[in-house]
């Protein structure tokens, strides 16, 4: 498998990652550097084995659905980068 | 007298409850040294204020006689860790003025038990990195030096600027996290203890997450017993945690007796690697010999898919980075960018992003994107987890049949330069980690001891890998080893 540079602008742009376009080329090199590293895994036999899902063999501990927290408003606004009113303020994002 | 931040956490626990020393002292001498190690970049936020104020709280908890081992004891937090009100930025520029409205919970069980934080130290960035050149406050540098070459040499990473505090004495010890080998890497290059604990043993809440199935906090000291005495401070179930274990933490430093005899001990033929260092070889036959000597038994064994652990990893760990790090779009905390007239909130998260993370973090996030979109899932992500349970499956394969523990070295080398690294491709950095992304991937124990010097007298260690929840009896195999080997070389003093 091998990414030319409209995979690479595919992959930053779902990463929302601005890459120039004067950059993709060798961005998509790289990919090419580590996929051809990852390759490898093809030569495995993984045949019947399920893909792991939890390292240690645990059951999630189930809790009763409640509220054990909340207001903290102010805390919860406090790094942002711009909060207004209460709010997170962002650009308009409806016309 | 001895300067007191050469102490480590034992000798110092002995000399504050012996009233020989008093906290404030010992943490005023490690500020003075932090203050005066800027050559070393590994402190990137002091934190005196803090850090005397726990001290005076420490000394009149131990003047009532009731006091963890901890208490009065000055450590090196690493930037990772969120500390309430203190700057905690990962290493990023994305989180450039974040300081967190809550405490990590292995920082707040360190502060319970009476620990002092002298501030934060140097990583890569969110971890991503083996040589502390990653991050966004310049590069951490190692204190120790190839014979009189001035040469600056990396002090590992991810967790650099802990193994450097600790190696040059700017503090007793230091937190570490382990994500590939953060924790044992750095220790083996600066000649200092890591350990990286069974999966689920430390909590991660409040730890900033890069891939969450492979990263363990853990301790990184001078000696295996400080590990020991530190590990169980941290250590413990956490209800924020859903992964932490609900197992009762043993007291580490009690199961060191140093008796190994009747142990077995694994050799895994693949991690014989072609160009691997005479010096290397020749400390991992000495380690066998020690651990033979001690009355343990040698055994070759096999762990036939270690050569995948690799691809493995930089499938696994991409993946799991590019869905942790997808939080950070300028809205909630950290780094906005500057926008231009008619960006909407799309060119914000671009351009936030693109400016916030560094060039390593956006290759990493972008490999987990493109592994995990649609179409490459089945063929990267689901294969890397399927070899992930079969990675897992040879280390139970060999436990079963009545390993304790494994031993390996823990580098393919020793530390190297700064900046040597810069024109190769990434996976030769990604290298680093062969001997100890195994380890994260099967969930188990590790740690790195130092065991010896190379030709140029740079600090090398070997790790032992212990069965799951078995950190006691690891680190009595461990102090086995440290005994016999009898390490003791420190950097000289240039900085």
């Amino acid at each position: 498998m091998s990414i030319d540079k409209d995979t690479a602008a595919r992959v930053a742009k779902l990463a929302r990652i601005k890459v120039e376009e004067d950059a993709l080329p060798a961005l998509a090199q790289e990919f090419n550097t580590i996929l051809g590293f990852i390759e490898q895994l093809n030569e495995v036999d993984v045949e019947g084995i399920e893909p792991m899902t939890s390292v240690t063999p645990q059951r999630l501990k189930r809790r009763v659905d409640e509220v054990t927290d909340g207001n903290q408003q102010d805390k919860v606004l406090k790094n942002a980068p711009d909060a207004r009113e209460g709010f997170f303020a962002v650009p308009k994002v409806v016309e | 007298m001895t300067d007191l931040n050469t102490l480590g956490l034992a000798e110092a626990r002995d000399k504050l409850r012996a009233k020989e020393i008093t906290s404030v002292d010992l943490t005023q001498a490690c500020l003075d040294a932090a203050e005066a190690s800027g050559a070393l970049n590994a402190f990137v936020h002091h934190t005196p204020d803090i850090a005397l104020a726990q001290a005076k709280a420490a000394d009149a908890r131990l003047a009532t006689g009731d006091a963890h081992d901890m208490c009065g004891l000055p450590l090196g937090i690493k930037d990772l860790f969120c500390t309430k009100g203190v700057a905690s930025q990962a290493g990023s520029a994305i989180l450039e003025g974040f300081k967190p409205e809550y405490e990590s919970t292995i920082t707040q069980n360190l502060f319970d038990a009476g620990a002092v934080m002298l501030g934060k130290l140097n990583m890569d960035e969110f971890a991503m990195g083996s040589s502390n050149e990653t991050s966004v406050y310049g590069n951490a540098v190692s204190p120790w030096r190839r014979g009189n070459d001035d040469t600056a040499l990396t002090p590992g990473g991810s967790s650099g600027g802990s193994a450097a505090a600790v190696a040059a004495d700017l503090c007793l010890a230091a937190t570490g996290t382990d994500t590939g080998g953060s924790i044992r890497q750095p220790a083996a290059f600066t000649g200092t203890v890591g350990i990286k604990p069974t999966y689920g043993r430390c909590s991660r809440w409040g730890v900033v997450a890069f891939a969450s199935s492979l990263d363990q906090a853990g301790p990184m000291t001078k000696s295996v017993r400080d590990a020991a005495i530190m590990l169980e401070a941290m250590a413990g179930h956490d209800a924020k945690d859903s992964t932490s274990a609900e197992l009762a933490v043993p007291n580490f430093e009690a199961m060191l007796t140093g008796d190994i005899r009747g142990k077995k001990i694994g050799i895994p033929k693949e991690y014989h690697m072609d160009g691997m260092p005479e010096d290397i070889e020749a400390l991992w036959a000495q380690g066998r010999e020690m651990l033979k000597a001690a009355g343990a038994e040698i055994v070759d064994i096999s762990l036939p898919h270690t050569k995948y652990a690799l691809p493995a990893y930089y499938v696994i760990a991409p993946a799991e980075a590019s869905s942790n790090l997808a939080r950070y779009d300028g809205v909630r905390y950290g780094h906005r960018a500057n926008l231009a007239a008619g960006d909407g909130i799309t060119e914000m998260y671009e351009k936030t992003r693109a400016e916030g993370f560094g060039h390593e973090v956006q290759r990493r996030v972008m490999v987990g994107t493109y592994v995990l979109s649609a179409g490459f899932y089945d063929a990267y992500y689901n294969r890397a987890r399927r070899v992930r349970a079969l990675i897992k499956r040879d280390f139970e394969q060999v436990f079963a049949a009545g390993i304790d523990a494994i031993l390996t070295p823990a580098t393919p080398s020793a530390a190297f330069g700064l900046g040597e690294m810069d024109n190769e491709d990434p996976v030769k950095m990604y290298l680093n980690d062969v001997f100890t992304v195994t380890v994260n991937l099967a969930g188990l124990p590790g740690i790195s001891v130092p065991t010896g010097v190379d030709h140029q007298g740079l600090p090398l260690g070997l790790q032992l890998i212990g069965r799951p929840w078995e950190e006691g009896d690891l680190l009595n195999t461990a102090y086995a080893l440290e005994t016999a080997a009898g390490f003791v070389a420190k950097p000289g003093k240039w900085w």
